[in-house]
């Protein structure tokens, strides 16, 4: 099975693993990325302007490549997932902005929202199966109590981004056991690293990362599991904080396809 | 079109919607550093004071982190409603947060692409 792929900007710089490791893992299980040809930089964060059009239009290109190859979209960067499943949602239910954007973009025919957004997540749960994933594993991971960070971008807004109960998520806890792993419940897998706000304001970060931290280690956590890149970086500045982990580097672990992935 | 119907439109958030439970400034992990508070956006709104809330600290502070949007009862969403007034500001020249010349200092070994380009949505127009 062949799905288009959305990499982003980070996975082709400093976050090379996460995407190796998940390429790696499909074919493992089965499926393949296949890469767009032509993607440009979602923007890292959905403009929630009703006036905001080219700052969509580069989402709007890459879904409407997926759906010229009749493929669903996949994607792997919490943001990126973000940002396109949200234009997507405009791109269906907003007429203003699908006629503004189409404007823009003189496509053969319109794009009104017909590609399918899935996150590598959603693939592993409702296509390949946690059942089928599991009997995959070669490398169970017993014993390991893994926390998993969902962060905000993945979950909210829960209408729009419809991945799981934003509020109650169990999808990377259902990914953990289905690994051979534990998964760590705590209060705070759902609240925000601090996103962006690292930048101008690094101690703004720290101290919402030390709280995730507590709450994360009070629970008997040994490490985090993350899809995000920017969650992983301002995790990675506590001190004395728990290893962080793209999800994919222990799916490639627990597949025995991490040596020679990268 | 006045400063108050330009974020209304920009926004497409009716502040008379809110029930001021106050469930979003509960809730916001920014809250402590915010001058204006996310569950006095809309009253901001409702009497027109849009140059208070166009110099507020908040629009700076906000995470887009959605928690308020995703948590508040009546789906009034305080967080477009700030976001529209840095949209003004933004918009407007001179009025952007964070310029080029800044970000060499800033960058570490590490630092995801992804930061600086939220960070560039964000802060600039």
């Amino acid at each position: 099975m062949i799905f288009s792929y959305y990499p982003g900007c980070t996975l082709r710089n400093k976050a090379k693993d996460l995407d190796a490791y998940a390429r790696a893992s499909a074919e493992a299980l089965g499926f393949t990325l296949q890469e767009l040809d032509n993607w440009q930089c979602c923007g890292g964060v959905y403009p929630l302007g009703t006036d905001e059009i080219a700052s969509k239009l580069s989402s709007v290109r890459a879904l409407a490549e997926a759906k010229d190859k009749g493929q669903d979209l996949v994607t792997l960067c919490s943001a990126c997932h973000h940002v396109l499943k949200r234009v997507n949602d405009d791109m269906t239910n907003v007429e203003d902005i699908r006629t503004r954007a189409n404007n823009y973009m003189k496509l053969a025919e319109p794009y009104a929202g017909e590609t399918k957004v899935l996150h590598f997540l959603e693939v592993l749960r409702d296509v390949v199966g946690f059942d089928t994933l599991k009997e995959k594993v070669v490398n169970p991971l017993t014993g390991q109590k893994i926390a998993a960070y969902y962060g905000c971008l993945l979950l909210r807004p829960g209408k729009i981004m419809a991945l799981d109960d934003p509020e109650n998520p169990k999808l990377l806890e259902d990914f953990i056991r289905a690994l051979g792993a534990e998964p760590v419940v705590y209060p705070y897998r759902n609240e925000c690293c601090g996103g962006y706000i690292s930048l101008k304001e690094p101690d703004m970060a720290k101290n919402m990362c030390n709280t995730i931290n507590e709450s994360a280690k009070g629970f008997g956590a040994e490490c985090f599991i993350t899809a995000c890149p920017l969650c992983r970086y301002n995790l990675n500045k506590t001190e004395q904080g728990l290893p962080v982990y793209y999800f994919t580097e222990l799916l490639a672990e627990a597949l025995g396809v991490k040596e020679g992935a990268l | 079109m006045n400063a108050k119907e330009q974020v209304q439109q920009i926004s497409g958030v009716n502040p008379y919607k809110c029930m001021k439970c106050g469930k979003c400034s509960a809730t916001c992990p920014a809250y402590e550093e915010m001058d204006i508070k996310p569950h006095q956006f809309v009253s901001y709104v409702q009497s027109g004071n849009i140059e208070a809330l166009a110099a507020c600290k908040s629009m700076w502070k906000c995470l887009s982190c959605f928690a308020c949007v995703e948590r508040c009862p009546r789906d009034v969403q305080p967080g477009r409603i700030l976001d529209a007034a840095r949209q003004i500001v933004v918009r407007q020249r001179g009025g952007n947060y964070l310029t080029a010349e800044e970000i060499p200092p800033l960058v570490d070994e590490d630092l995801p692409q992804q930061l600086l380009v939220s960070a560039y949505r964000r802060y600039k127009r």
